[in-house]
C-alpha cells in the first residue's frame, strides 16, 4: 500500500521524478570519484551524470524511498556489524578446522520479522549472511518471516532470539 | 620504523592468506551445499579485508598518499557477498524441491520460492 502511494508520488512530484534517490545519487558521485583515485572537473561532471542517470533508470525497480531516521545509529550499526564480521570469520574458521562435520548442529530456522519496509528487511538479511554462522536463504510468501540456515546452532530458539535482539531491534530504530 | 611497517604488512598478508586457505578448505570439508556456503561468505571476507588493509598501508608508505581503491573493493565485496549467497541458497531450494518438507513453516503461508504471495494464489505458482 505504502509502495503504491510512493510510486504515485514519484510521478507527480518533479524533484522526486528527476532525483528519485538523492542519497544514492550522492553516493554514486563519491564512489565514481574514488574509482578514479583522484579529483578532476571532468570526472566530477561524469560522476554527476552517472549519479543522476542511474537512479532515474532504476527508479521503477525501487519505487519507495527509505526513510533513515538516524544516521548516527546507522553508523554505530555499521561498526557493530564490522566487529561481528571479524568475530564471525574467526568462529567459522575454527569450526572448519577443529570440529568434525558430524558434530555440527546445522539447522534451518524461521525468523519472524518485525520489520516492514523492503530496505530494512534486505539490510537484516544481508547482515545475517555476513555474521556468525548464519546465512539467510528465503523470505516467506507473505513477507513476514525469513528463512535462515545455521551452521552450528545447538539451540535454534536461542539463535533466533540473538538475531532479533542484536540486529533487528537496531535496524528497526534506524528505519521505522 | 620501516622494518616494523614491513613486519606489519607481512603479518596482515599472512593472516589474510590463512583465512582464504581455511575458507577454501571449508568448501572441501563441509558436508553439503548449505554448510559449504558458510565458508566463502565468512571465512574469506576477513582474508580479503586483511590483504587489502596490508595493501593500503604499503601503498601509503611507497607512494606517500593512501590509495582508496581498496576501500571500494571492500564495499563491493560487502555488497555482493550476501546477494551471491542468497542466489546460491535460492538455487539450492529450486534444485532440492524435497527440502521444503525439512524446512520450518513460516506460518500460514509457505516460503516464497515454493508458494505464491497471498492474494495472488490464482497466478502461476512457479516450479514448487
Amino acid at each position: 500500500m505504502n509502495d503504491m502511494h510512493d510510486a504515485e508520488g514519484l510521478q507527480a512530484d518533479p524533484p522526486r521524478r528527476w532525483f528519485p534517490h538523492p542519497v544514492l545519487s550522492a553516493l554514486l558521485v563519491i564512489v565514481w570519484l574514488m574509482l578514479q583515485n583522484g579529483f578532476s572537473l571532468a570526472h566530477l561532471v561524469l560522476g554527476i551524470f552517472l549519479g543522476w542517470g542511474i537512479p532515474c533508470l532504476t527508479a521503477s525497480f525501487w519505487p519507495s524511498r527509505p526513510h533513515v531516521r538516524s544516521y548516527r545509529k546507522a553508523l554505530s550499526y555499521a561498526l557493530l556489524v564490522i566487529g561481528d564480521i571479524i568475530v564471525a570469520n574467526v568462529v567459522v574458521a575454527r569450526l572448519i578446522l577443529f570440529s568434525r562435520p558430524a558434530d555440527l548442529h546445522t539447522c534451518w530456522v524461521s525468523v519472524p520479522l518485525d520489520l516492514h519496509t523492503p530496505e530494512a528487511i534486505t539490510l537484516f538479511a544481508g547482515t545475517i549472511t555476513m555474521t556468525p554462522g548464519t546465512v539467510s536463504a528465503d523470505l516467506s510468501a507473505d513477507g513476514r518471516s525469513l528463512l535462515v540456515h545455521c551452521l552450528n546452532a545447538p539451540d535454534p530458539a536461542q539463535a533466533v532470539t540473538d538475531m532479533k535482539t542484536r540486529y533487528e531491534a537496531r535496524i528497526k530504530e534506524i528505519f521505522e | 620504523m620501516n622494518a616494523l611497517l614491513e613486519v606489519l604488512v607481512s603479518a596482515l598478508i599472512v593472516i589474510g592468506g590463512v583465512f582464504l586457505l581455511v575458507g577454501s578448505w571449508g568448501m572441501l570439508r563441509l558436508p553439503e551445499l548449505m554448510s559449504r556456503l558458510h565458508a566463502p561468505t565468512k571465512a574469506t571476507t576477513l582474508g580479503v579485508g586483511s590483504v587489502l588493509l596490508g595493501s593500503i598501508i604499503w601503498f601509503a608508505r611507497v607512494d606517500g598518499v593512501p590509495s582508496i581503491h581498496e576501500l571500494l573493493i571492500t564495499l563491493f565485496l560487502f555488497l555482493s557477498a550476501p546477494i551471491t549467497a542468497h542466489f546460491l541458497a535460492k538455487a539450492y531450494m529450486h534444485v532440492h524441491v524435497d527440502a521444503e518438507t525439512r524446512l520450518p513453516r513460516p506460518g500460514e503461508h509457505g516460503w516464497s520460492t515454493y508458494d505464491a504471495a497471498p492474494g495472488k494464489g490464482d497466478e502461476q505458482v512457479g516450479e514448487g
